[in-house]
């Protein structure tokens, strides 16, 4: 039964690493926006027409 | 690319592909496609140039109209100054700058999709990323290849024109601060579930087979994971109760803080010396629990500011005249004695002297001067006004943050924060109750000890501490204030916090804005009925009321909007009873029933009239309602069954008879009240007092808001500027404000409610607890079943109520 003691070693290192985790992401901005990125997912990576060019100033 | 040709149709049935909107007066087609406007074909052209045309397949007709919106071409040109620029960024380096905007007109998926694709308009543009909640795009661009003039430029020429005004270079807004409560969340549950994971064997017999060698490790284990709980979680609650212990008070986290510290040394000295298995998984969920509570508290609108002063009304710019050219400063740099132009549509930015034009401004917003008011040459202008009509030329006479309504701001109640009265139902309990625990457990602890059992009458005084701890009291409150304030968000009554219902509930003044809030200035009608005017009547009776200063007149005044006057030969007004002149020997009346000899015969009802008449002839006469807002009256008559009324106006004493026919007598009205007028008269009623709340809605309201227990801003659109306020309420709900108000009375017994059942549960808890039967695992049954309970109850019931009451469409 002495292997529970690893176990639990392994359990803790395991949820404290998700902690670690969430504190990073949490602290990079995460989660201060959670309804765009739903609507980003949506969108379309469609190839344009004129995409080959070299992008030009149109608009001055 | 397709021609431009322009079609006059005289029945609009094309809908804009643009913007959507019908297109009521003519109709532009481009590339087989319609517009209702100039503004909306050149964002497609724009977009159609640069391929973005997928813009209008994620929405259908997703821009927004901007009208045949001829802007001057100049006006970002301070955008060019290196001062506001480094004011208004985020971020640059060499290469990069960073700037947020933000853009009120995002409200669709296509925005995100051209907004965050702005690089393919501009090669300049390294990337776009909006934030869709709060209406925020954050752009970086490469430094040498587009100014942040150009930058602004381009997006107002795709339709999204960033909202920038004076606060927005005043100060950046700091991070919000509940990121710390996410924090300590996370950290106490992660604690709380490996403790629960490390207790569990010690609440059953099969545990035993593990040995003593496992059972040491686990306690240990907890007492590792509880030191995270005690000494960071925890913290909030030792400041404040040690706070409110330095204030000779006693606030809800005392008996808290009094239980966690009882809790955590019995359970390392139960663990260290008796060798016992301790209550650290009990603390670890308590905190778990409470935080929740706190969290869920906090609930918070992010496209809404409940801070603003007048620097989030002003624009960041003025047109200021240098040697006959015009030339565009930030308005931080207008001094006193500059001349400046204000066009039609634009803010007066600071007090000056009317040089040139005709001035015609409406303070509506401001002082709540219902109708714009005319100024002539050499008077003075106070600034926050709108410029109706020409060009202005005027000169600064005031720095803009010392005139006569920015001043407010200097007033003694800004300076301080608002107190914010410890008097909510939880502190005035938990003083009683601590008391009470503390006598009993005191008294379990001499008898016990009379008895000759001290070792027991020490545990059954910590059992006491321990098992009372007020989880289930603390979350009554939290849940339900919580429940009521996201009832009250889908209401469209938004408040700033969760105390705000507390000071609702105990409010009995209730003190009415009238321009603006009670009354919405652009509702004003005014209807001729009668024979048809000729242009030249419609002059005459221009010229009239352009000489008068009364409301009505101003109101006719207004109603002939581009007319041009005729010059009168003479004219006389007759306070109060109406006008007479005379023009090409003729005499012309304006007025009263009585003045002008009209019969009473077939009149309407609920309005003023004003009779026009030609030597003693009535031509007809003219309807004028006040633009009351919808259901007014209710509100003011249901209002004023429990609770003093009051009215403040910045507006002339002429509705005085008008308003007290429609809210009936009794209400005290008081009227030519200047900002600082209203400030005074909230501050006397307080200091006779009353629990005041302030509805209103201008930045001359600002100080009562302020001042005022609870200050409610009435906005038509929440994202709209609204000054400093507890709550901001959609112009659209105002006839809800009594059921608002009855709401959180009832919020308040719910709460009451609550506490008796969580006082159930600590009697059950006490009545063990003296006799020293309490263990771990009966803390650790007792504690999350009282805590969720009270939370289903609170929530059931605030959610139920509100469904019965009207202010929710379904219970969840």
């Amino acid at each position: 039964m002495e292997v529970i003691f690893i176990l639990i070693a392994i359990s803790l290192i395991l949820a404290g690493s998700f902690l670690y985790l969430f504190f990073r992401a949490m602290k990079d901005g995460q989660f201060d926006d959670n309804h765009t990125p739903a609507i980003r997912i949506l969108f379309e990576n469609k190839q344009s027409k004129i995409d080959k060019k070299v992008p030009t100033n149109k608009i001055k | 690319m397709g021609k431009v040709s322009k079609i006059y149709t005289p029945i609009a049935k094309a809908n804009c592909y643009h913007c959507g909107e019908s297109c009521v007066d003519e109709v532009l087609h481009f590339d087989e496609k319609e517009f209702c406007c100039s503004g909306c074909k050149l964002v497609y052209e724009v977009l159609n140039e640069n391929d973005l045309c997928a813009y209008y397949e994620i929405a259908e007709a997703p821009g927004t109209s901007l009208g045949n919106s001829k802007a001057k071409d100049n006006r970002f040109d301070y955008l060019d100054d290196q001062e506001i620029i480094d004011r208004l960024i985020d971020f640059q380096n060499d290469s990069e700058v960073h700037i947020t905007f933000t853009i009120p007109l995002i409200h669709c998926a296509s925005c995100i999709w051209l907004l965050e694709n702005l690089q393919k308009l501009h090669s300049g543009v390294v990337s776009g990323r909006v934030d869709f909640i709060k209406k925020k795009v954050q752009v970086k661009y490469s430094k040498g290849q587009i100014s942040l003039k150009e930058l602004v430029q381009l997006l107002s020429r795709i339709g999204y024109e960033p909202s920038l005004n004076l606060a927005d270079i005043d100060k950046k807004n700091a991070l919000p601060t509940n990121r710390k409560l996410i924090f300590k969340l996370a950290v106490a549950g992660f604690c709380f579930g490996n403790m629960m994971l490390f207790s569990l064997p010690e609440y059953f017999a099969e545990a035993e087979l593990l040995g003593q060698g496992f059972k040491k490790t686990f306690n240990y284990l907890n007492v590792l994971l509880s030191l995270p709980v005690f000494f960071y979680v925890a913290t909030d609650y030792y400041k404040s109760a040690w706070l409110s212990l330095k204030n000779t008070a006693v606030n809800m986290d005392v008996p808290i803080a009094l239980g966690i510290v009882t809790l955590f040394f019995y359970s390392l000295y139960d663990i260290f010396f008796l060798g016992n298995e301790g209550y650290m998984d009990t603390l670890g969920g308590l905190l778990f629990f409470l935080l929740i509570g706190k969290y869920y508290q906090q609930k918070t609108y992010d496209t809404l500011s409940f801070d603003r002063d007048y620097k989030s009304y002003f624009p960041v710019a003025v047109t200021k005249l240098v040697k006959n050219e015009e030339e565009v400063i930030p308005l931080i740099k207008l001094k006193v004695g500059d001349i400046i132009r204000v066009r039609n549509e634009e803010l007066i930015p600071a007090d000056s002297i009317l040089l040139d034009g005709d001035a015609y401004i409406d303070y509506s917003f401001v002082t709540g001067e219902e109708v714009p008011v005319a100024k002539k040459q050499g008077e003075l202008i106070y600034s926050g006004g709108r410029q109706k009509g020409t060009v202005l030329t005027l000169t600064v006479q005031k720095s803009p943050s010392q005139g006569y309504l920015t001043d407010l701001w200097n007033n003694e109640s800004f300076e301080k924060e608002k107190v914010n009265s410890l008097e909510n139902l939880a502190n005035k309990v938990s003083g009683k109750f601590t008391m009470v625990v503390l006598l009993i457990a005191i008294s379990a602890l001499i008898y016990w000890v009379l008895q000759g059992q001290v070792s027991l009458g020490v545990l059954t005084f910590t059992s006491v501490l321990i098992i009372t701890c007020p989880c289930a009291l603390a979350m009554s409150t939290p849940f339900t204030l919580g429940n009521t304030l996201r009832v009250f968000g889908k209401g469209k009554f938004y408040l700033k916090n969760s105390q705000t219902i507390e000071k609702i509930a105990k409010v009995d003044t209730v003190i009415f804005d009238k321009t603006g809030t009670l009354t919405d200035p652009n509702k004003a009608k005014v209807k001729y009925i009668g024979e048809l005017l000729s242009d030249e009547s419609k002059q005459i009776i221009k010229a009239m009321v352009m000489h008068s200063t009364h409301a009505l007149s101003n109101r006719i005044n207004s109603y002939l909007d581009k007319i041009t006057p005729v010059q009168l030969q003479s004219i006389d007004e007759t306070q109060g009873k109406g006008l007479v002149c005379q023009y090409k020997s003729q005499e012309f009346r304006l007025g009263s029933m009585e003045f002008v000899g009209a019969s009473s015969n077939g009149l309407p009802e609920g309005g003023n009239l004003v009779f026009f008449a030609v030597e003693d002839y009535v031509l007809g006469y003219f309807f004028i309602q006040s633009g009351l807002r919808e259901g007014i009256q209710n509100v003011v008559s249901e209002v004023r069954q429990e609770r003093a009324v009051h009215l403040l106006s910045g507006d002339q004493d002429h509705e005085r008879v008008n308003l007290n026919n429609i809210f009936g007598e009794g209400i005290s009205m008081n009227f030519n009240q200047g900002p600082s007028d209203k400030l005074a008269y909230i501050k006397r009623l307080n200091n006779k007092g009353a629990n005041t709340m302030m509805v209103g809605d201008g930045l001359n309201d600002a100080g009562a808001l302020r001042e005022s227990h609870v200050g409610i801003a009435v906005t038509d659109k929440v994202t709209n500027f609204s000054p400093a306020s507890d709550a901001i309420m959609d112009a659209s709900v105002i006839s809800k404000l009594p059921a608002f108000l009855d709401f959180a009375k009832t919020s308040r017994s719910i709460i009451k409610a609550s506490f008796g059942l969580s006082f159930t549960y600590n009697a059950v808890g006490v009545y063990f607890a003296v006799q020293g039967l309490v263990s771990p695992v009966f803390c650790a049954i007792l504690m999350p079943i009282s805590s969720i309970s009270v939370v289903i109850f609170t929530t059931i019931t605030t959610n139920y109520l509100a469904y019965k009451r009207g202010l929710k469409d379904k219970i969840w």
